[in-house]
């Protein structure tokens, strides 16, 4: 099977000694919505840099759709479409001019990069803005250019570094309806995120990384299912009596009463929960989980 | 990539090389066609007269080939070393390095957008010189020929001083402190037969005086040095300054961790 990208044994030492990677393996399938989550400082962008040439591996072997990079970098490269958590475009350049502009460096024939620059402003909502010089923008329209670039050349794989950062959730929302009609159009989709929710929402695979290891890649569904325990928070219509409590369930009631924190083990029953409370004739107006699924799992997994 | 795709990509760097220097006009074009008729008002006409002739023409158009050749050469060195370090600094750099374009048509690209800023200026400062004094052309093809690897030369400098510089200061540093005086000590004002002896031998080794010197006879016809020397010193700078920048480039220092 030729993955999207095959990585092994992928090292990094900074000239200051600091092993950023320690010797890596991963996969991505073509296709896949993968994500790539790790605290800060874990290795993700270093992973990311080798990956579209702005960082010299130190050791290790990397292949995009086959092509090893050591090999062939110029073909591996045209399957790569990159948009970096930094906006790293000439502010001076109009819109326009920056998305034709990275085309030529592809070797792509003007008139056809004018075609697909239209094309892609147009879907980003920036067409309006195509002769404005690219520092008047906003923080959102730059981040829309950045991905209108990275897809000039319609690269097989779209490699997205934080994308949604500072972004705000109107935004957030049309760029994921954007980058999930991408993916289901056939491109690969590898992102790196701190908001765990939408790498739950979004994607089918995950790998974490920390300090230069991978510590967990599985599906998603596959990594949710070794949740043991979730804790849900209660809102209520009414005021639960003083030392309230239900058998086998460990509860933390608000200090009037109103809101309830309930852990539920794996394989306990909610429906206990809401039994005792109407048994006191008490209803639950809404329901929430304390903390995102991933985000739980996440914290577990890096402190190890 | 194919040889069609390397050509647009080449092509590519060039045109927005030269966008961001016709862009920037009142940086790039206008101040040395300002300085250079100051140059030519105060030093030609003004004093000039006084002086009365140089290697047996006006002391004008005597100075005329060296005040373009000083215009081409600071304007070649500086394009690249500003692009290219404006580039690093504001990571535009990337998106080239992302791309597939082989290292040296990045080189080529920057160094050509160079060469373009060059001659853009000198034939404004030759255009500005007929305004204060008139002369043949002696030998056209040398003339291009010398102005042109000179600005590749000049341009390959600024290339390699963009890659090692950190900091805006790292790139005025070379033109302020070596470029300038070795310009002005490079026969542009004068010719090296006026010095003594010893200074006659110092001056031979500045590589500039032979540039402007061989520019100076392929305009007016007299040189203080052979111009074949010339050309073979500018030939061996530019293949050692390619190989370099190259290597550089590959290396990925400065630009890539």
């Amino acid at each position: 099977m030729t993955y999207a990208i095959e990585i092994s044994d992928l090292k990094k030492r900074y000239d200051g000694g600091f092993e950023a990677l320690k010797g890596i393996d991963l996969k991505v399938k073509k296709g896949d919505f993968f994500a790539l989550l790790g605290p800060n400082g874990a290795g993700k962008s270093t992973t990311i840099g080798i990956l579209c040439s702005l960082v010299n591996k130190t050791a290790g072997k990397v292949s995009i759709f086959g092509t090893d990079v050591d090999h062939d970098f110029a073909k591996a490269k045209k399957y790569l479409g990159v948009v970096p958590q930094e906006f790293n475009f000439n502010v001076f350049e109009t819109v326009f001019n920056v998305v034709v502009t990275q085309a030529g460096f592809y070797g792509i024939p003007k008139a056809i990069a004018a075609q697909r620059a239209e094309k892609y402003l147009k879907q980003l909502d920036l067409w309006e803005k195509k002769d404005v010089q690219s520092r008047m923008l906003s923080g959102g329209m730059k981040r829309r250019l950045m991905i209108a670039r990275a897809l000039i050349h319609e690269p097989e794989v779209l490699i997205l570094d934080e994308p949604t950062a500072g972004v705000d959730i109107e935004l957030r929302r049309s760029m994921w309806a954007f980058i999930k009609n991408l993916n289901e159009q056939g491109t690969t989709i590898i992102l790196t995120t701190h908001y765990l929710e939408e790498a739950e929402q979004l994607c089918r695979n995950i790998a974490i990384i920390n300090a230069g290891e991978i510590v967990e890649n599985t599906s998603i569904k596959a990594l949710l299912k070794t949740l043991n325990q979730e804790t849900f928070i209660l809102d209520l219509d009414a005021s639960l009596p003083e030392g309230w409590s239900i058998p086998e369930f460990n509860v933390s009631v608000s200090k009037d009463g109103g809101t309830v924190e309930v852990e539920v083990v794996k394989g306990q029953s909610i429906n206990a929960i809401f039994k005792a409370l109407d048994a006191i004739s008490v209803n639950v107006v809404s329901m929430r989980n304390k903390s995102n699924r991933l985000e739980e799992l996440f914290v577990k997994l890096i402190k190890g | 990539m194919k040889n069609s795709e390397i050509w647009i990509a080449f092509y590519t760097i060039l045109v927005r090389e030269i966008r961001r220097f016709t862009r920037i006009w009142p940086q790039t074009l206008l101040p040395p066609a300002i300085t250079m008729t100051l140059y030519f008002a105060i030093f030609g006409n003004l004093i000039g007269e006084r002086i009365g002739q140089m290697g047996g023409f006006s002391y004008m158009q005597y100075i005329v080939p060296g005040l373009i050749m000083m215009s081409v050469i600071t304007n070649a060195y500086s394009n690249v070393s500003s692009s290219f370090f404006s580039a690093k600094f504001q990571h535009s750099v990337q998106e080239l390095l992302v791309s597939p374009t082989p290292n040296w048509v990045i080189l080529m690209g920057y160094t050509l957008g160079g060469v373009a800023r060059g001659l853009c200026v000198g034939l404004i400062v030759t255009v500005l010189s007929f305004f204060f004094t008139d002369f043949a052309l002696e030998s056209l093809f040398l003339t291009v020929l010398v102005v042109g690897l000179t600005a590749i030369m000049f341009s390959l400098g600024g290339f390699v001083n963009a890659i090692y510089a950190r900091s805006f200061d790292d790139v005025s540093i070379v033109p302020t402190f070596i470029l300038t005086p070795l310009t002005y000590l490079g026969g542009v004002f004068y010719s090296i037969d006026l010095l003594p002896d010893f200074w006659q031998s110092v001056s031979l080794l500045n590589p500039i005086l032979y540039m402007v010197n061989a520019f100076r006879y392929g305009i007016l016809g007299v040189s203080d040095i052979n111009v074949y020397w010339a050309l073979v010193i500018v030939s061996v700078f530019i293949v050692v300054l390619f190989g370099f920048g190259l290597r550089l480039l590959n290396q990925g220092k400065g630009i890539r961790n």
